[in-house]
Order: C-alpha cells, then sequence, then structure tokens
C-alpha cells in the first residue's frame, strides 16, 4: 500500500511547518527525499511514524510494522551491541546478528556494550537494528552520517541488499547516497511545504 | 571535571581520635551516667552480645523494621508507575507524600499508636518514612526516562515487558540506588523511634528506653552501637542486592 499524505497541516506554535501538503510514497520502492534545512523533514518522518499527529489532513498506509534509523543513534547506552539489535528482533539468533555485523565492519564488538563503542560503530549498529527488525516501512533519516567514505559505501551496500522489497522512506543532504541507495529522488522546497 | 567530596570516606585515624576525645572527656567527667568510657561501653556490649535476648531483640526489630522498608519498596515503586501513567493518581498523592516528608515521625508514631498496636508500629513508621523517598525518586526515574529511546520503542513497537526491562528500569536504577540510600537510614531512625516510644516487648527500642529509664549510659551507648552496625550491614546488603540486580539486567 502506498503512502499517502493527504493536505496535511502542522504547526508548532506560531511556526506553520506544512499547509496542506500532498505526497504519495510508492509501496516497496526507496524515496529519498531531499530538502533544505529548515523545511521540516523530521517533522515529515515523524508523522508519518506516528510520533507526531498532523494538525488537519490524513496519513494512509503507515499502519503497518515499522523500523527507522533515526538522526541519533537511540541505543540503550548500556547494552551490548547484540542486545541492542536483538531488542527489536528477539527472534534472532546470535549467530544471524553476528553475521550480519560481520558484514559490516563490527566482527568483534558484538558482546562490547555500545557505550564503549565509537560513534562510526554505534551507527552501524543502529542501522542493523533497524534493518533486522521485522518491518515493511523503513526510514531513513541521514542514516550514513558519521561513518567514513570506505565504511559508508560498505554499509549502504548492505542497506540496499537488506531492505529489497521494502517501502523505504530516506531522508539525506546527499544526492550520492540516494544514487547508491537507488532511490527514487524527490526534492522539496518552499513551495511544496505551503501548496 | 569537578572532583566530589565523598562525606563517606571514614578513615580509621580519625575514628580514632573522636574515640581518645570520648575517653578524655568522660575521664574528666568521671561520671559514668553522664558518659560513660568508650572501654565500658565495649566491655558491656561483649556482656550483652553473650546473653540470648540480645539477639532475640536484633532479630525483633530488624524483622519488623526491614519489613516497613520492603513494603515501602514495593509500594513506592508499584505507586510511583502508575503515577507515572496516570497524572490523577499523582496529583492524589502528592498531598499525602508532603505530609509524610515534613510531619515530625514523632507525631506519626503518637497517632499510630493510637491506632495500632505497638508490636506493628516499627512496621508502619519505617514505611511510612521510606515510602515518600521511593516513590519520589522512582517517580522521578520514570519521568527522566531518555523520549528519544521511549520514542524509539514505540516505532518499533516494542512491548511493554521488554520497554519495561531494556529502557525503564536502566534508567531508573540511579534514582532507586539513591532512593534506597536514603531510606535505609530513616527506616532504622524511624523504626527505633518508634520503639523506644511504643515500647513492644523484647524489641530493640525497649532495651534503649530501659537503659534510659534505669540511667545506664553503658547500655545506652552499647545499643546504640549495635543499632548502628545492624543498620549498616542491613544498608550493604539491600544495595548489594540491587547491584546484583542492575548487572543482572545489563
Amino acid at each position: 500500500m502506498d503512502i499517502v499524505l493527504n493536505q496535511v497541516s502542522k504547526a508548532f506554535g506560531e511556526k506553520q511547518i506544512f499547509n496542506q501538503f500532498s505526497i504519495t510514497f510508492p509501496e516497496k520502492e526507496i524515496t529519498g527525499i531531499m530538502a533544505p534545512s529548515g523545511f521540516g523533514k523530521t517533522t515529515l518522518l515523524r508523522m508519518l511514524m506516528g510520533l507526531c499527529p498532523p494538525d488537519h489532513g490524513s496519513i494512509l498506509g503507515i499502519d503497518c510494522k515499522k523500523s527507522a534509523v533515526f538522526q541519533e543513534d537511540r541505543l540503550c547506552r548500556q547494552l551490548t551491541a547484540l542486545t541492542n539489535i536483538r531488542l527489536t528482533n528477539p527472534k534472532l539468533t546470535n549467530e544471524e546478528v553476528e553475521k550480519a555485523m560481520e558484514a559490516v565492519g563490527l566482527d568483534s564488538c558484538a558482546h562490547q556494550p555500545v557505550r564503549e563503542l565509537s560513534g562510526g560503530m554505534c551507527r552501524r549498529v543502529a542501522i542493523l537494528r533497524a534493518l533486522l527488525s521485522e518491518y515493511e516501512l523503513l526510514f531513513l533519516d541521514e542514516p550514513f552520517k558519521g561513518l567514513d567514505e570506505k565504511t559508508k559505501e560498505l554499509v549502504m551496500a548492505d542497506t540496499k541488499r537488506r531492505c529489497q522489497g521494502k517501502t523505504v522512506i530516506l531522508v539525506t543532504h546527499d544526492g550520492t547516497e540516494l544514487e547508491a541507495m537507488g532511490a527514487k529522488t524527490v526534492i522539496l522546497g518552499p513551495e511544496e511545504q505551503a501548496k | 571535571m569537578k572532583k566530589r567530596v565523598k562525606n563517606q570516606d571514614i578513615r580509621l585515624w580519625a575514628v580514632l581520635i573522636w574515640l581518645l576525645v570520648w575517653q578524655l572527656v568522660s575521664l574528666a567527667l568521671d561520671s559514668d551516667i553522664l558518659l560513660v568510657s568508650p572501654l565500658k561501653v565495649v566491655v558491656r556490649l561483649f556482656e550483652l552480645v553473650g546473653e540470648s535476648s540480645f539477639w532475640k531483640s536484633i532479630l525483633y526489630s530488624l524483622q519488623r523494621i526491614a519489613g516497613g522498608f520492603f513494603l515501602a519498596l514495593l509500594a513506592g515503586g508499584l505507586w510511583a508507575a502508575l503515577s507515572a501513567r496516570f497524572r490523577g493518581i499523582r496529583q492524589l498523592l502528592a498531598p499525602m507524600v508532603l505530609i509524610s516528608k515534613t510531619v515530625p515521625v514523632a507525631s506519626f508514631i503518637i497517632l499510630a499508636l493510637v491506632w495500632l498496636s505497638s508490636r506493628n508500629l516499627a512496621v508502619f513508621i519505617s514505611f511510612l518514612m521510606v515510602f515518600p523517598v521511593i516513590y519520589t525518586n522512582v517517580l522521578n526515574g520514570i519521568m527522566e526516562t531518555d523520549k528519544e529511546l521511549l520514542e524509539m520503542a514505540e516505532v518499533f513497537s516494542i512491548p511493554r515487558g521488554r520497554r519495561i526491562r531494556y529502557i525503564y528500569l536502566p534508567q531508573i536504577m540511579p534514582y532507586l540506588r539513591a532512593g534506597c540510600s536514603v531510606g535505609l537510614g530513616l527506616c532504622w531512625k524511624s523504626g527505633i523511634a518508634a520503639e523506644v516510644i511504643g515500647m513492644p516487648k523484647g524489641s530493640v527500642g525497649e532495651r534503649l528506653q530501659q537503659a534510659k529509664v534505669y540511667l545506664d549510659t553503658a547500655d545506652l551507648f552499647a545499643w546504640t552501637l549495635v543499632i548502628v552496625v545492624v543498620s549498616i550491614l542491613f544498608e550493604w546488603v539491600v544495595l548489594w542486592l540491587l547491584e546484583r540486580t542492575a548487572k543482572a539486567w545489563e
């Protein structure tokens, strides 16, 4: 089912973020969103995630299993990398998680608490947590931020492979990421916001 | 980083100096009623240890005070969880919590003596003193739980049980530990005070009261020392158990 935002309006106090905004995200495709800072990309994602209801209008197609990579890692600092990943999908075996971690260069840190990991490692744990959970709709909010070029390539390839056949909404400032992920790009500007 | 001053950093030399001061003052006063010497207190303590009634009194008070503490721990945790979920409950409990924090413990003890038998007084008073501390700390812990992690759990539809275990409990634990540390001291002070006023037969409080009546200062100091030691041991055990539980969750 496509995700349809229909005449959505959202304001925070005096600040109007969206005014009768409409957009459709096609099912089982990767849609990349590029927009200038302050456009309201995070608000848009939060509305789609169900964390922030719109003031007016409707959002269809989001009543399904969701997964996300947030701008922040949002990991449980006291838990190991492996437990963080299994937190969202306990059906996974340790071996499955360890194998997936190996694929993105996290071979030796499965049993380390994430508070002991570097920023780039935490990012990869957060990405794997999202990719290994059971979902139909995946949100990626600047997911590859903070990764060095080599790791980014590795992780992007892994992400693309794992989210085949799923509905993905990817927000980024980097056009090369959209290209590498094979995303259909939507560029949003003030005219769409105010439509 | 600012270095934290450790108030509980007790050194042997400091203890010895205070014991020496105590010994010198008692020698200068030369009156066992006014101030008994530490040596005589130790001698009296050894005498008491040999009596079976000594251990029975400790067990009697320990059972009741610990009972009050654990009941408060349980009730404080549960009501804090309910208060965090329902604002009405939080508002309903706020005046009661304020009252139990501010009303002098002696007023509660006298009032409770009207309602309860002196046997159960220490349980009730310990509970009453510890409950608001645990309740407030756990509630603060729940309210301060990382909103971003809770949103993550919401998006991934993580079931409530796992949210409690992996998100709430680790974040509440430091608050609970602090609450227990304060509550453990309070429960012994208030519980023994209740026993001194209510004088339940066979309690430590009764022994303290008898020491006062007979002006037996050596007994008074010996029992006070016993209370301090038992309350420190109890605090160690409870905090150790809490620490182990926290480690197991991690």
